[in-house]
């Protein structure tokens, strides 16, 4: 992971650049409300996982080409799959019980 | 000065609790004296609570549990009695306030402080042996681990005389938690009890999981990793990913209780459903962190004393696998009548009877490495008999309750109960007593006694299916769980035959004391001079009984499945031999994780009571202390190899004492086996 | 594994600090988790806001937009005192963990400021569902952002008590990871919480 120091500032930069743009879009768009809701919200949902994509990749040094870097990643996957099935679970159960439920 | 701390707080009006207060304080100071007039608290400090060796670790981990199985079980009889009396009419001894907190601790003390430790003293014990490394990835953050552990011990055991414990049931559902409905301290002692200990079992998930991955003897990939091993890695990754769900569910009803958030309350837009959603998120993948290990064990203990090769050892391990994953999209089956409404409550039905598909075929795998083997009906052989049993009868009740319809009528009611007991004690609880007394000689040097460990298992297993099979039969007739007064005298019958099979357990565990005095009493005959007493398949055997304090002066060669047995077959493991050694790398003793724990107990405690200057002053003390730790580079040694020579030394002459006796015993063979000659 | 005991060991082919590395990747799994839960609540009670504000209200966005570029560029200050770290050297490591903590402490500056108005405006935890959870998941991350400089501050200064050795620069890179995964973290933070919040 971390220990491939040897990418230099390159990464780094590359990562930072792109971070900023992908953070400026959605602030933009949200604040100058210049497109619709739900294409906002493609943009901003859009626009979050790739910046979560370039931080792994340019900032952590995310790769599968060692067998660290494998286990790594499927852990990383295996919790991502646990965290969307927590968040969207939830959402989904609380939704309907408040639907049966509450007033 | 003292918060909300008076001496109003200790319950010396109530006679029982007073009478419990004052066994306690006999029987420890018994205890403490004990020690000192043998002076051994310096050997206690320096060999046993600083040290970060997993074996000594697991092993006090066992204790801790074994004592605390016994409040459980005083819980338990308490329970027991008070129903009965209703339902013949009386009044009874518990009143309700009373009643409540002994369901609650019940609950709290059998799944956490004793069910948890025990599975994971087990896996600290056997696990590095069973992969051949010397010590877990993380020896300091393994001795916090235990010590964090007692923390929540000392918490929960402290309730009894200061104050009071939960009255909520073991999971402390909010509003009744909350705190205008529970305002004293029993749900604050619940809280800080779990989230201190909580934090130690997220980092055992951490430490074992890199062990596994990270520690196993280099030529060991995974797929000829012992099934034990497999079955730990992902109670493991169960822990790791389902304990921070159960922090923050804990830490949001704190926040609620401590500065008037709204997470569950009933008004502000508080969501009391959500806490129940969350707290079973955590709460399913905890019943797999429990069971799963204890598959392993079934596995070990089927094919040692079938004396054949674990049938299917890859769809075991495939199993295992599904059924980690599969426990994260299940959890919703606790609390179907809460009223999600039918798609909801048949997805996640559908996906309960799901996961009882790989489970039945662990148990076909078992029952297929017994069919033909040679099997010796030794203790541990029994237990795993009983659990296939009993434990198929309680999956089955699951599968039953998984239909949300029938779920309808039976949530909550003794039907519910009856099962979870079913699956526990019948899963867990026989599992984790086969592994004691299977790897016992491997843990202490001499064997345990037989003829009292089988009588521990007749009563066990006769008390268990009188204790709790009239509980399915009151469930359908519609009694509810936690009910303690003016209970129905139709129950009455069911109920005394419940209370008279809890006698019965009694006896058992009268049984299973006797056997460990018995068998501490007469070590010197059964001694385990080989280290490998059954004829074991795995690598915890190729050491000595206890093994020495590094496991192994050559990391054994983990290249074939069950490499052990095949290398005694060959020859190729000989331990008679003299061969070079080289220094071994060991990490040192620490007392740090005691002085973090204390700190810890400190702070629960100023919390619970709201002495906020003590609850500030203990958590600075606990950053200080980790802090002061990272500073100190004295943590590893190396072992000389003059030292290494001697212990390997001594291990050679237990192996020749061994032969010895073995051409004595071979005259009076011991005939427990049976052979499928017809 | 640890200084003192710098000779090799022939049987001793465990890469310590790799261990060390992987175990502390498998816990910020675990805080993964933990943040995900803080998420799911945040969402089911963002609704239950009647007694209070909702985000609209209560949200600034050039305030946040000015704390996220404070965490993405402390996140390559810290890169970059990870090369010099590589490149042993030792003051240019200093000086960008200087720059980081400050990059880092502004940010907590400003979210204590932010938490502040809101208190002192009647918009506490206390005032309604959405308000518990936007400060328990907000109050969240900024605790660890905080331990982090903590952090920092205690690895600066074993940089000069114990110079950097293998030892120090394992932990550096565990806090390389930590810091990163916490502006991860604040990416959903800012898109959920403020974004989603000000619609």
């Amino acid at each position: 992971m971390e220990q491939h120091l040897d990418t230099g500032a390159s990464d780094y930069v590359k990562g930072f650049i792109v971070s900023l743009i992908l953070t400026v879009i959605p602030f933009y768009c949200v604040w100058a409300q210049v497109l619709p809701d739900t294409a906002t919200y493609a943009v901003l949902f859009g626009c979050a996982i790739v910046q979560i994509f370039v931080h792994f990749k340019y900032f952590l040094h995310m790769e599968v080409k060692t067998s660290e870097g494998q286990w790594n990643v499927v852990s990383l996957m295996f919790t991502a799959i646990v965290v969307l099935i927590l968040i969207a679970g939830s959402i989904w159960i609380i939704y309907n019980m408040n639907v049966n439920m509450k007033l | 000065m003292f918060g909300r701390l008076t001496l109003e707080s200790i319950p010396y009006h109530e006679p029982i609790i007073v009478v419990t207060l004052a066994v306690i304080a006999i029987v420890g100071l018994a205890v403490v004296a004990a020690i000192t007039k043998a002076g051994k608290w310096q050997y206690l400090w320096n060999e046993w609570f600083t040290s970060v060796d997993h074996k000594k670790l697991g092993f006090m981990y066992i204790a801790v549990a074994m004592v605390m199985l016994i409040r459980g079980f005083a819980d338990a009889v308490m329970m027991r009695s008070q129903q009965l009396l209703s339902a013949a009419g009386e009044s009874g001894y518990l009143p309700p306030h009373h009643y409540d907190q002994i369901f609650t601790a019940h609950g709290v003390i059998m799944i956490f402080f004793v069910a948890m430790p025990l599975v994971i003293g087990l896996m600290n014990i056997i696990v590095p042996l069973q992969i051949g490394a010397r010590d877990v990835a993380f020896p300091y953050l393994n001795n916090l681990s235990f010590w964090l552990f007692v923390v929540g011990v000392i918490l929960t055991n402290m309730s009894l005389g200061l104050g009071e414990f939960g009255r909520t049931g073991w999971l402390a559902y909010p509003p009744l938690s909350g705190i205008e409905a529970s305002p004293g301290v029993g749900v604050d002692y619940w809280i800080w009890a779990l989230q201190i200990s909580g934090v130690g079992t997220t980092l055992t998930g951490v430490n074992f999981f890199a062990t596994i991955l990270r520690m196993r003897t280099p030529s060991m990939p995974m797929m000829k990793m012992p099934v034990f091993t497999w079955a730990s890695l992902c109670a493991n990754i169960l822990i790791i990913i389902s304990f921070p769900i159960l922090t923050v569910t804990i830490a949001l009803l704190t926040l609620d209780r401590y500065i008037g958030t709204h997470f569950f309350t009933n008004d502000l837009g508080g969501n009391v459903m959500m806490y129940v959603n969350l707290i079973w998120a955590w709460g399913h993948p905890e019943v797999y962190i429990l069971i799963l290990p204890i598959f392993g064990v079934f596995s070990e203990v089927t094919a040692t004393f079938s004396r054949k090769k674990l049938f299917g050892y890859t769809s075991l391990v495939w199993a295992t696998i599904v059924i980690t994953i599969l426990a994260f999209v299940v959890w919703l089956h606790h609390f179907f009548t809460m009223g999600s409404g039918a798609n909801v409550n048949a997805f996640f039905g559908i996906a309960t009877m799901i996961i009882s598909i790989p489970t039945g075929v662990k148990i076909f795998n078992w029952l297929f490495t017994m069919y033909k083997g040679r099997i010796r009906f030794t203790t541990p052989m029994m237990w795993t008999v009983g659990f296939l049993i009993t434990f198929s009868v309680g999956g089955m009740t699951g599968v039953l309750m998984a239909v949300p319809g029938a779920d309808f009528v039976l949530h909550n009611s003794v039907f519910l109960i009856a099962h979870f007991h079913n699956v526990i004690i019948g899963g867990v609880v026989f599992g984790c007593f086969a592994a004691i007394t299977y790897w016992f000689p491997k843990a202490t040097g001499f064997t345990m006694n037989e003829t009292w460990g089988k009588r521990a298992f007749i009563c066990w297993i006769v008390g268990f299916l009188m204790a709790f099979l009239p509980l399915y039969a009151l469930g359908f007739m519609g009694m509810t769980r936690r009910l303690s007064q003016d209970l129905n005298p139709e129950y009455f019958p069911l109920l005394a035959v419940a209370a008279a099979g809890t006698a019965v357990i009694a006896l058992g565990v009268a049984c299973q004391f006797i056997q460990i005095y018995v068998s501490v009493r007469d070590r010197e005959q059964n001694r385990d001079l080989t280290g490998d007493p059954w004829g074991g398949r795995t690598f915890e055997w190729a050491t000595s009984s206890p093994p020495p304090f590094y496991n192994f002066a050559h990391l054994p060669k983990g290249d074939v499945l069950d490499g052990f047995w095949y290398q005694k077959q060959s020859g190729e493991f000989d331990p008679t031999k003299e061969v070079e050694y080289e220094r071994i790398h060991m990490p040192k003793n620490t007392p740090t994780g005691i002085y973090v724990s204390a700190w810890a107990l400190v702070f629960g405690f100023a919390m619970i009571w709201y002495i906020w200057w003590l609850a500030a002053a203990s958590f600075v003390g606990i950053i200080v202390t980790c802090i002061q730790h990272s500073y100190n580079d004295d943590v590893d040694y190396y072992v000389e190899v003059e030292e290494i020579k001697a212990i390997e030394a001594e291990r050679r002459a237990q192996l020749e004492e061994a032969k010895k006796n073995e051409v004595k015993d071979n005259e009076k063979k011991d005939d427990l086996e049976v052979t499928y000659a017809n | 594994m640890q200084t003192n005991v710098a000779a090799h060991d022939h049987d001793h082919h465990h890469d310590s600090a790799g261990n060390k590395l992987f175990g502390f990747w498998v816990y910020l799994m675990s805080d993964c988790v933990l943040f995900a839960t803080l998420f799911a609540t945040y969402a089911v009670l963002e609704s239950g806001s009647i007694a209070g504000p909702t985000g609209k209200d209560i949200f600034e966005l050039p305030f946040v937009f000015v704390e996220t570029m404070l965490l993405l560029f402390s996140s390559i200050t810290f890169g970059f005192g990870m090369i010099a770290m590589k490149r042993k050297d030792v003051a240019g490591l200093k000086r960008w963990l200087k720059v980081t903590f400050l990059l880092g402490a502004g940010f907590i500056g400003m979210e204590v400021y932010e938490f502040h108005h809101l208190i002192v405006e009647g918009y506490g935890p206390q005032e309604s569902a959405f308000l518990s959870a936007f400060f328990t998941l907000v109050g969240t991350h900024g605790l660890h952002v905080t331990f982090g400089l903590i952090w920092l501050a205690v690895g600066y200064h074993q940089l000069s008590t114990k110079g950097l050795n293998d030892n120090m620069s394992m932990r550096f890179q565990c806090l390389s990871l930590f810091w990163h995964f916490l502006d991860i973290v604040w990416i959903c933070v800012f898109t959920i919480v403020y974004l989603l919040g000000v619609m």
